[in-house]
């Protein structure tokens, strides 16, 4: 199989390892096909960061997404590791599958908010009531970005599309959503915030249990908006060169670094605008009602609120809930799976 | 039309005043759930018990209390098992039906009934019986809730005495119908002699439909299909099984998991072998299955025909992406929601090419408890032999009603896991493509999520991919995966279960049939023998693609009747997809679709009329 990297080019160049002896490049995917300053592949490049500086073994994990441009990201990270690429929006009973079936096995799960809210929605309500142990992110961008930019269920009232098509409906927060459900660690972050994402990945990593991350992850291709100096339209209309259908803007990686308790306004590729604001540090993250009051005045200020809402590191995991083996079920022998010759008569005997 | 003999319809059923031995069906109707269920399983038991070949049927609604219900028992000391048309014996218990059950009867026909029903007037070409249960049932226990629970057993009593079911057989049939509630089986063995007595004391004998002790159930087990594929299921070994309740499909997980927390429980730690989880739907049900099987699990899922349409996308990435699973497919009357509690082979022509794109799937054809047992343990070799879904298709009659049958056979094999890399075999593999053909039987070689080598992961997609199992919409890499996995899929039609002939004749007449359609065959090519003089060879399918014997079989025949439980005669359309000409030109059809398990009447009837067209 081709990649990108691989481990022999820890040969020629003496490199940085971490402490499961392993190099960045092991933990790097393909080379990405998203558009250029996609929200998504600055994601991919902190799941990559975070699982090499969390030291894990990249054979143990499993990578599962649904469809849409974000669900192609797990080609993008973590060359090293099984992948999975489901159907639109049924991401969640894939993992859940493969879960159960070897449950050493550490799940990272790439979605979209199409994906999740809408198509996907009665999956994703389930898995974080079943609390699975694995990491669940959102690469929320509140379009469908892989059928060329219709609403999703995330995108704000009043955002307005392409078209000029408004949206009306209220959003769904996937977070306050995720709490109510019982998930036992939500996060929301920003995916130029490079430090938080790192901070936020690396705790999901270490949890145990249902990790839920809604990372905002603009697109720089359909999140458009009108009047913007940067927007789809005004740029088309100001080069006449290029190719209509295929023309995609380039734009540099947005990155942003604000303290915690603070907010920052973060001007989008579109103009638009994100008032980010960050979780206090002595926030304490072990109240569900207060978790989801915070998201609610966040809400209602306009702003979108930041940081891990929720922990619950003590739940039970689906694995508890069904006494599952500690041995994964894929690797018990024969003769744990298949009862008896005994068993077999006695229960012939009682059907006599 | 080559037949010696001229052709004559089948007889038309009437009760006769010779004495009728081990040969009559019993027809109970009653109120759902009323506690008649375990009433007439304990009757079914206690011919067995006698030794006489027996089968019952269950014709329910889709109603949890108050709607009619009926149960068939057909005694055959022949051992023939399809349902009959006709009506013996029968109890009216249920005042909505009485005056319709009532007036269906052949003439001839003996009717036990609840006396206030006053049915006696209604016909004089019958024998009537009453039997006040109201007031036998007072004196055997005095709770009223008790009392409507234990009522029904007193039919059986009065049935002991009125067919010459012995005593004894009946207490055993009720002691194991209530093996695990001492209680209840002392009250409605208390309740079942009641009525015994009460017959002994007031009823008038007869002596045209008599039960006599055989010996032709020895050894024997009393089984519904869904119990039998459970059972198979966990010999099978199966890990993960997910499924979302649907009858008729859900007393197979449900059985399944009951067996499992007694049998597959670690004795050294406790814990489970297994995962059984009720998903939110049958889209999560099937996924997950598809999960387990990439993860390197034995997984499953039992559903009936609104879940397989359900699964159709999910079915199409598990084609193209060459996961392994094992699904059930517990047969009910469509289309749509249909007669969710009557019995059709309607799924067959669907589930063939189910999904969109290019699909092609395997299905296995049980006709009884023991060969879905022994299905169920061959189709997850199968999956993960073949790297595809095996559908099992049951139907409501096979998985939801009780049969006899031989006990099961402990698995002959080890299982065989299929084509799986370890990390030691990729150490030795120069160059490892997930999906090429390496043997030339088509089927490529996999490797499982957790296996510790640089060259076992992969991305499993159910976009284009090559045989390196990489993303391309290349037209070349594209047809060449795609026209592997129909290498495979054509090379399986040899490993799949065989079908069984019988030809043993010159006969220039045959049938095919497949799954619980082969009962009335039997039958009828029994009749056909014996009260016609024809002689007719047999082919009974058990898997799906056919394999080349079906098209041989054609060959040596002139008129081969396909029968089937459907209205759009849909394995036969299968046949037509792929036969030659000549042999399309053979075929016929004998179909019903009303619901209920075909009858030998209705198989003979539409025969004739073709014959003689
Ligand atoms: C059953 C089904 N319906 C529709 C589609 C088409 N489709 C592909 S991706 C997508 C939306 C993806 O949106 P989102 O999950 O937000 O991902 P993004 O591309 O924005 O990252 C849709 C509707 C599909 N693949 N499958
Ligand atoms: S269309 Fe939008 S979501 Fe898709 S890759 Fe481009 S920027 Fe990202
Ligand atoms: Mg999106």
């Amino acid at each position: 199989m081709e990649k990108t990297t691989n481990a022999s080019s820890t040969k020629t160049r003496p490199q940085k390892v971490n402490r499961i002896g392993l190099d960045l490049n092991f933990y790097k995917g393909e080379k990405t096909t998203l558009c250029a300053g996609c929200g998504h592949n600055a994601i991919s490049e902190r799941l990559i960061q975070a699982f090499y500086e969390m030291g894990v073994d990249p054979y143990q994990v499993i990578k599962l997404s649904g469809i849409g441009c974000s669900s192609k990201s797990p080609a993008y990270f973590l060359g090293y590791s099984h992948g999975f690429n489901a159907v639109h929006g049924r991401m969640p009973s894939i993992a859940t599958g493969a879960l159960l079936a070897n449950r050493s096995l550490l799940g990272v799960g790439v979605s979209g908010d199409g994906d999740t809210a809408s198509i996907g929605i009665g999956q994703f309500v389930h898995l974080m009531r079943r609390n699975l142990p694995m990491i669940y992110i959102i690469e929320d961008n509140g379009v469908y970005g892989l059928t060329k930019g219709q609403f999703s269920a995330t995108a704000d009232v009043g955002s307005k599309l392409k078209t000029g098509l408004v949206n009306e409906f209220p959003a769904i927060d996937t977070c306050a959503m995720a709490i109510e459900l019982g998930a036992t660690f939500v996060a929301r972050s920003f995916s130029g915030d490079r430090k938080q994402m790192s901070a936020i990945l690396k705790a999901a990593i270490a949890h145990r249990g249902l990790a839920m991350i809604d990372v905002i992850s603009p697109c720089v291709t359909f999140n458009d908006h009108e009047g913007s100096t940067k927007s789809y339209a005004y740029v088309k209309e100001h080069d006449e060169y290029l190719d209509e259908v295929n023309f995609v803007p380039y734009f540099e990686d947005i990155t942003v670094d604000y303290e915690p308790g603070t907010t920052l306004d973060v001007e989008l590729h579109d103009g638009s605008h994100l008032l980010l604001s960050k979780l206090p540090e002595d926030y304490s993250p072990f109240d569900r009602k207060k978790a989801v009051q915070r998201l609610m005045e966040a809400h209602e200020k306009g702003e979108v609120l930041t940081g891990i809402f929720y922990v619950n590191p003590d739940a039970k995991t689906l694995f508890d809930i069904m006494h599952l083996h500690d041995t994964p079920l894929v690797e018990l022998p024969e003769e744990k799976l298949r009862p008896s010759r005994e068993v077999l008569d006695e229960i012939m005997d009682d059907l006599k | 039309m080559s037949i010696a003999e001229p052709l004559t319809q089948p007889k038309q059923h009437e009760v006769s005043d010779q004495p009728r031995i081990n040969d009559f069906v019993i027809h109970v109707a009653t109120v759902n759930g009323s506690g008649s269920q375990s009433a007439n399983t304990a009757l079914l038991r206690a011919i067995m018990q006698m030794g006489i070949p027996v089968s019952g049927k269950n014709l329910f609604p889709s109603n949890i209390q108050g709607l009619p219900t009926w149960f068939t028992i057909r005694v055959n000391k022949d051992g023939y098992l399809a349902r009959k048309d006709h009506v013996d014996v029968l109890v009216a218990m249920n005042p909505e039906t009485a005056h319709s059950d009532v007036m269906k009867v052949p003439a001839g026909a003996l009717v036990v009934y609840d006396q206030p029903l006053k049915l006696d007037s209604l016909r004089d070409d019958l024998t009537f019986y009453a039997v006040p249960f109201n007031d036998l049932v007072k004196p055997v226990v005095d709770m009223p809730k008790l009392r409507k629970l234990v009522r029904n057993i007193i039919y059986d009593g009065v049935l002991a005495w009125l067919l010459g079911i012995d005593m004894e057989s009946l207490e055993i049939a009720i002691q194991k119908q209530f093996k695990r509630k001492p209680k209840a089986a002392e009250l409605n063995i208390k309740a079942a002699r009641v009525g015994y007595e009460f017959a002994k004391d007031n009823l008038p004998a007869q002596n045209k439909f008599r039960l006599e002790r055989m010996n032709k159930t020895e050894n024997k087990i009393l089984i519904d299909g869904n119990g039998a594929a459970a059972l198979g299921c966990m010999f099978a070994g199966v890990q993960v099984v997910t499924w979302y309740p649907i009858t008729p499909s859900s007393s197979l997980a449900e059985q399944l998991s009951d067996y499992m927390t007694r049998y597959r429980m670690d004795p050294e730690t406790g814990k489970a072998t297994f995962a059984i989880l009720q998903a939110e739907d049958e889209l999560a049900a099937i996924g997950m299955v598809l999960g387990a099987g990439w993860a390197g699990a034995r997984a499953m899922t039992a559903t009936s025909g609104p879940g397989i349409s359900l699964m159709a996308e999910f079915s199409g990435l598990a084609y193209y992406a060459e996961v392994p699973g094992v699904v059930f497919d517990v047969q009910r009357v469509g289309p749509s929601t249909g007669m969710p509690t009557r019995s059709m082979q309607g799924d067959v022509l669907f589930t063939a090419v189910l999904s969109h794109g290019d699909t092609q799937h395997i299905m296995l054809f049980p006709n009884s408890p023991e060969e879905i047992f022994d299905m169920s343990l061959e189709a997850f070799d199968l999956a993960e032999h073949l790297q595809t879904l095996i559908f099992v298709m049951s139907d409501l009659d096979l998985g939801m009603n009780m049969w006899m049958s031989d006990p099961f056979q402990y698995p002959q094999k080890p299982m065989n896991r299929g084509k799986v890399l370890s990390a030691e075999d990729l150490e030795k593999i120069q160059d490892w493509g997930r999906y090429k053909d390496v043997d030339g039987d088509g089927i490529p070689y996999r490797t499982i999520p957790g296996t510790h080598h640089p060259k076992a992961p992969y991305f499993t997609r159910g976009s284009g991919h090559t045989e390196y199992a990489r993303y391309t919409e290349d037209p070349v890499e594209f047809t060449k995966v795609l026209d592997r996995i129909k290498k495979k899929y054509e090379k399986a039609r040899d490993i799949l279960p065989a079908p069984v002939i019988e030809q043993d004749s010159n006969a220039r007449i045959a049938f095919i049939s497949y799954g619980t359609s082969h009962w009335p065959v039997v039958e009828s090519r029994d009749i056909l023998r014996n009260e016609h003089g024809i002689e007719t060879n047999y082919l009974r399918l058990r898997a799906y693609p056919f394999n080349k014997q079906v098209q041989d079989f054609i060959d040596a025949h002139d008129r081969v009747y396909v029968v089937e439980q459907n209205r759009d005669a849909q394995m036969l359309k299968l046949m037509r997809m792929e036969f030659t000409p000549e042999q399309i030109a053979k075929l016929r059809s004998i179909r019903s679709y009303d619901g209920l398990p075909m009858s030998s009447e209705h198989l003979l009837t539409h025969f004739f009329e073709q014959e003689k067209a």
